[in-house]
């Protein structure tokens, strides 16, 4: 791949920063213990010495994790603005159907415009490249999730051991109180048969993960039937740039802290008191 | 007792058979959105709750309201009201009914429904209000049962009914309050997130219900022999005017805020409801703003008739008023308040809803069969009644 | 008495369609109830379902429910098969691996006995899934 004198001189310029930036870090990691100071001096070392792909993903997800989180590094879709590729990896192998009509539409992971994605931190003199660009919507899987609290039948619910927002559409009865709730507008509802319709289609369904019956809402799930596996969730592995960084919030070590601490992130509608768990860097 | 319903003249089976075929054109249409899914209605991944749930949210209120004639008789002795308590309640019998027909038409798995008492979930507003309406309705049959059935056997009700009586009253107010916070407790709808929300859900209840119940009795008088009396029609109109004024004056609150504060999010609403607003493609929509402009000059013309001594002593105006009231509210608390708090969505776009036919088919059946639920429960009433003179009650 | 006619009428209709199941089939012959074909598709290493057939017969239903239960509300996947080994606790997974045609199996009983489970209306069939390259039914123990 080519690569123009803009971009070596500002890889040049990071490498250059991340050699100074050794001695002040292990000064730092000193006050912590020896042990992580080593993780993290090496991982930081990685990030800052300005490789375009910096954190490699690990082959497996962390094992036990205590708070799965995304962080979403909203510069690389920029540079990519028609890649679908998480969107199309997750809709397929979750069978999720896309129907002619806007209103059936269910979606799990989506595009929305930068104004729309994040209203509060629109104005007119923002960059043009970010003013026109488009942030990828997921579920959030909040800490304090609203649509856990309304739903009467616990169909939702958040999972103590790992903060994952799951569904079960064995017990959703369909009332979509939850999509009432829910400020980020992340739930479908099943207005239509899916099966029936993939049917029609002659598209034959992955087998491995049922479709959906009408009447139930659904939503991305951080993909629970692949972290059982011990396999990162679809949309993150399909992602050609790296640009979907998953990991465990509880252990400081994981990239998407090391993300998070060493950009400046924000969040959708933060003020609700949500705490939701999908981190943008802009 | 119900075998009373079946005793009846020409003009009475020919509405019993007109009702009945509106239900079952309704029900045909049910059984199409049964076997495809509510995709046949309006309905879409933005406004998820229309009309189904505003007919619903509306008839909660005109199920709260018989307590206004059963808090004056029972509460403090106004004797006025005797005749109408028991129309009061059969109102609040059909009415409730009705809300639960709403909400299993409008559910995506229906036999479901089960699982929020099975799995019941104490921190859910809306197994809460199943609760509540339940055990209004519960209510409402036992007290109306007992009551009437002593009327007619000539004593009065035993002691054991009063308690009862007494606690239909708060139970009353509950469930318009839980079906509000159903509503106002959501952050991510700021339209409906306001501490008004239940107050102003009591007032349009308390003017809507029994501006209904005084239609209900004039058209008694007419086509029966039943007369509830004069008075206690004017006494129940003063009732429809104070809470008609209170609810119209906690909506220009609710406009105040939005309008003075300028906040957008709260603001777009209003704007979408009363001018309309560009949705994600530049087209300007509007299909709410004529409906919310006739409710507001509705709600006004209820007022002057109704604020007017003059005009609310004569009952041609006041039946006119009445409709004004009910037709005001209906648009108001269903259309105005369910689709707007959808409308812009949460990432600020509009999508217009419209009911479908099949949609509105199901929601006149519904209508029609509270109308029969009325019609054969106050013919029991009214037959029984004509029997015997009713008994005051005493304690 | 002049209803004495009506009410013989009666009577005799009442009596024909409340017999109608016994007289119909006798008239027109029963198709007799065919076993259900047990394993339609012989899985290497599997000879036996996982759990006995006479449990199975009775239970199958209460097992599949609790199944469900454990492994989408308690994230618990994996049970004991007959010979100690991991099982995945999955309709169409595990179940439908040996059990691959609905039709000659499942509907067979189901049919005949009028249960119209809903299962299907999400679970995948084999015979309507599509060829998968993506690596999902592994156990714990195959991945590294």
């Amino acid at each position: 791949m080519g690569i123009d004198r803009r971009k070596f001189v500002k890889v040049a310029g990071l490498a250059a920063l991340g050699f100074a930036a050794r001695p002040p870090i292990r000064a730092f990691g000193q006050e912590i213990t020896g042990e992580s100071l080593e993780i993290r001096e090496s991982k930081a070392g990685e990030l800052l010495s300005g490789a375009v792909e910096e954190i490699k993903r690990a082959p497996h997800p962390p094992k036990n994790a205590n708070r799965w989180a995304m962080v979403i590094d909203l510069r690389k879709c920029r540079e990519h603005q028609d890649c679908t590729a998480c969107i199309d990896a997750c809709h397929k192998i979750h069978n999720v159907p896309s129907y002619p009509k806007p209103k059936d539409e269910i979606k799990w992971i989506w595009k929305e415009h930068f104004n729309h994605a994040f209203p509060d931190a629109d104005h007119d003199f923002i960059e043009e490249e970010v003013k026109h660009s488009n942030a990828l919507l997921l579920c959030n899987h909040c800490d304090n999730p609203p649509c856990v609290r309304v739903c009467p039948t616990q169909a939702t619910w958040k999972r103590e051991e790992d903060g994952l927002v799951m569904m079960d559409w064995h017990r959703c009865i369909g009332c979509r109180y939850c999509i009432a709730a829910c400020p980020y507008g992340s739930r479908s509802f099943n207005y239509r048969e899916p099966k029936k319709f993939l049917e029609e289609q002659g598209i034959k369904p992955q087998p491995d993960f049922p479709t959906r019956t009408r009447g139930v809402v659904e939503k991305c799930t951080f993909c629970e039937e692949r972290l059982a596996r011990n396999l990162w969730p679809a949309c993150v592995e399909a992602c050609p740039y790296n640009a979907l960084t998953f990991g465990d919030l509880d252990n400081a070590d994981d990239p998407v802290r090391i993300l998070l601490h060493d950009n400046f992130t924000i969040r959708r509608k933060p003020g609700l008191g949500t705490q939701p768990e999908v981190y943008y860097i802009v | 007792m119900i075998e009373k319903a079946l005793q009846g003249g020409k003009s009475y089976w020919t509405l019993i058979i007109i009702l009945l075929a509106v239900i079952g054109v309704g029900f045909l249409a049910y059984l199409r959105q049964f076997a495809e899914g509510l995709t046949v209605t309006g309905l879409s991944r933005d406004v998820s709750w229309g009309l189904y749930i505003a007919q619903f949210t509306f008839l909660v209120g005109v199920a709260a309201s018989a307590v206004m004639v059963v808090l004056p008789y029972y509460l403090h002795n106004y004797k006025l009201f005797g005749k109408l308590t028991v129309l009061g309640e059969f109102l609040a019998i059909a009415a409730c009914i009705m809300c639960m027909t709403f909400i299993f038409v409008d559910m995506g798995q229906p036999f479901r429904i089960p699982n929020v008492f099975i799995y019941a979930t104490p921190h859910s507003v809306m197994f809460w209000d199943t609760v509540a309406i339940g055990g209004y309705l519960f209510l409402n049959i036992l007290i109306s049962r007992v009551v009437l059935g002593s009327e007619h056997k000539g004593i009065a009700p035993p002691k054991w009914i009063k308690p009862f009586i007494i606690i239909s009253i708060p139970w009353a107010i509950s469930i318009h309050t839980v079906t509000a916070f159903l509503y106002s407790g959501l952050a991510a709808r700021p339209f409906w997130m306001t501490a008004v929300m239940a107050p102003r859900f009591l007032a349009s209840a308390f003017s809507s219900g029994p501006a209904l119940l005084i239609i209900l009795c004039l058209i008694l008088r007419k086509y029966t022999k039943f007369d509830p009396g004069r008075e206690p029609i004017q006494r129940l109109a003063v009732i429809v005017t104070y809470a008609m004024a209170i609810n119209v004056f906690l909506i220009l609150m609710e406009i105040f805020t939005a309008a003075y504060s300028g906040i957008p999010e709260h603001l777009d609403h209003f704007r979408y409801m009363f001018f309309g607003m560009e949705d994600a493609q530049g087209v300007m929509r509007t299909n709410l703003v004529p409906w919310m402009w006739t409710s507001s000059i509705l709600a006004v013309i209820s007022l002057v008739l109704l604020l007017v001594p003059k005009f609310r002593a004569r009952e041609g105006l006041l039946a006119l008023a009445c409709i004004t009231v009910f037709f005001s509210l209906w648009i108001d608390k269903g259309m105005g308040m369910i689709v707007t708090g959808f409308t812009p969505n949460p990432v600020h776009t509009v999508t217009p809803y419209a009911p479908t036919l099949i949609e509105s088919l199901i929601t006149l059946a519904v209508w029609g069969m509270g109308a029969l639920i009325v019609t054969l429960l106050y013919k029991v009433a009214l037959t029984m009644r004509k029997e015997v003179e009713p008994v005051r009650y005493r304690d | 008495m002049s209803d004495t006619g009506k009410i013989v009428i009666g009577l005799i209709v009442f009596l024909i369609l409340m017999t109608f199941p016994i007289w119909y089939n006798i008239v027109n012959g029963v198709t007799p109830i065919q076993d259900p074909e047990i394993a339609t598709q012989n899985v290497p290493g599997k000879n036996q379902c996982v759990r006995p057939v006479e449990y199975m017969r009775a239970k199958h239903m209460n097992l599949l429910n609790q199944w469900r239960d454990e492994v989408v509300r308690r994230g618990d996947r994996y049970t004991e098969g007959p010979n100690g080994e991991l099982i995945e606790k999955s309709l169409s997974n595990t179940c439908m691996d040996c059990h691959s045609n609905k039709e000659n199996f499942c509907d067979r009983c189901h049919n005949a006995m009028a249960v119209d489970p809903y299962c299907w209306n999400c679970h995948i069939m084999p015979s309507e899934a599509a060829e998968t390259e993506m690596a999902m039914s592994t156990t714990p123990e195959e991945e590294n």
